[in-house]
C-alpha cells in the first residue's frame, strides 16, 4: 500500500498543470529569451528548461541586414513553444499597445501578450496608471493579457479585475536578481486572486524561483537568472528542478516553525 | 519619393507596401508592418499604396525577457 500511495503522489505532481487563458501547461517556468551569447545558447537554455512558454521582444527589423541572417522564431518556433511577445521598453500604454497588435499579427493571430509599461529606466518600475489603461484596451480589444506589476495586492485585484488573465508581481527590479523583496505581498496577492499569479522579474537563483513556488505562486517567468548565469544551460536546468521543488513543497505543505528543538529520535529505549 | 522606414528617412521607388517588402527581401520573413501608425495586415500588403511622407515600421521578434 504505502508503495502505491507513493507511485500515485508521484503520478498527481506529474499531471498538476496550471491553466493559462483556457490552456492547460505542465511547466510552471516561463523562460526569457534575452541576453544569451546567440541564438544556439538561447536554444539550449530553453529546452534545458522545461519550459513551455518563451517570451519575445517585438522590434524593428535592420533594414538592409542579410536577409539569411537567422531568426529568433526559427529557433524557438511557435509550432513547438507558446511565444509570449512582450512589451518590454515601452514608456507608454499606446506604444504598448500597438506593440501588441503587431505581435498578434506576427504570430497569426495569437492572443497571448505580456503586457509590461515602464516608468523609469533606473528601476524599470512599471507605470502602474499606463499599466492599468492599457490592460483596459488590450482587453476590450480580445487579447489574453498577463500583465506585469508591482507588488501592489490592491493594483493586482484592479488587474483582475479588469480582466487581465495572469498577474505577474515583480519579485524585484527586472535584471537585479535581488530574489523576492516582499514576500507577504506576493502571499497576499497569490491568496487574493481568481486567475494565476505568476512571479515576474527579480530571480537570481534557484532558491529564489523555489520561494516563489512555496508562497503559492502558479509560475515563475525569468530571463536574467538563466541567461547572466556563468553556465547558463545549467542553470535552466537549476530552474526547472527549484520550481518543481518549490511547487511540491507547497502542495505538500511545510511544517510549522517553532522556536525550540524537538528530537527526532525517540528518548524511549536509550541504553543509558 | 521620400517615406519614413522605421524611423528613418528612406528614398522608395515601390508604390505599394508588398513593392517596397519584396525589394526589401523581406516578403517572406516572420514580420508584421504598421502604416501610419495603423496595423496593416498581411492580406493588405498588396493593396496598400504608398506615398510621399508614408510612416511605415517592419517588426519583427528578437530575445528578451
Amino acid at each position: 500500500m504505502p508503495l502505491a500511495a507513493v507511485k500515485h503522489s508521484t503520478k498527481d505532481s506529474m499531471q498538476d498543470s496550471f491553466t493559462l487563458a483556457g490552456q492547460a501547461y505542465s511547466s510552471r517556468l516561463l523562460v526569457g529569451t534575452g541576453k544569451y551569447k546567440d541564438l544556439a545558447e538561447t536554444g539550449e537554455a530553453i529546452a534545458a528548461s522545461g519550459a513551455e512558454i518563451v517570451t519575445v521582444a517585438i522590434r524593428r527589423t535592420n533594414i538592409g541586414q542579410n536577409p539569411d541572417e537567422p531568426n529568433l522564431l526559427d529557433v524557438i518556433s511557435p509550432e513547438q513553444y507558446t511565444i509570449l511577445p512582450n512589451t518590454a521598453g515601452c514608456f507608454d500604454a499606446e506604444s504598448a499597445v500597438r506593440t501588441c497588435q503587431l505581435a498578434r499579427e506576427l504570430l497569426d493571430g495569437h492572443k497571448l501578450v505580456k503586457l509590461e509599461v515602464l516608468g523609469d529606466e533606473k528601476t524599470l518600475y512599471p507605470d502602474v496608471p499606463a499599466t492599468l489603461l492599457a490592460a483596459e484596451k488590450l482587453v476590450a480589444d480580445g487579447f489574453d493579457v498577463m500583465v506585469y506589476t508591482s507588488d501592489d495586492p490592491l493594483i493586482a485585484r484592479r488587474l483582475e479585475e479588469i480582466g487581465c488573465c495572469a498577474i505577474m508581481p515583480l519579485a524585484a527590479p527586472i535584471g537585479s536578481g535581488l530574489g523576492i523583496q516582499n514576500k507577504y505581498n506576493i502571499l497576499e496577492i497569490v491568496e487574493s486572486a481568481k486567475v494565476p499569479v505568476l512571479v515576474d522579474a527579480g530571480v537570481g537563483t534557484a532558491s529564489d524561483a523555489a520561494i516563489a513556488m512555496e508562497l503559492g505562486c502558479d509560475g515563475v517567468l525569468m530571463n536574467t537568472a538563466i541567461a547572466a548565469a556563468q553556465k547558463p544551460v545549467l542553470m535552466a536546468e537549476a530552474m526547472k528542478h527549484a520550481i518543481v521543488a518549490g511547487r511540491q513543497a507547497f502542495l505538500a505543505g511545510r511544517m510549522p516553525r517553532k522556536r525550540y528543538a524537538s528530537a527526532s529520535s525517540p528518548i524511549d529505549g536509550l541504553i543509558a | 519619393m521620400r517615406i519614413t522606414l522605421n524611423g528613418e528617412s528612406f528614398d522608395c521607388s515601390a508604390t505599394s507596401l508588398q513593392e517596397l517588402l519584396t525589394e526589401l527581401q523581406l516578403l517572406d520573413k516572420r514580420i508584421a508592418v504598421e502604416f501610419n501608425q495603423q496595423l496593416c495586415p498581411r492580406s493588405g500588403w498588396v493593396t496598400q499604396a504608398l506615398q510621399e511622407g508614408d510612416c511605415i515600421e517592419i517588426v519583427h521578434a528578437i530575445g528578451g525577457g
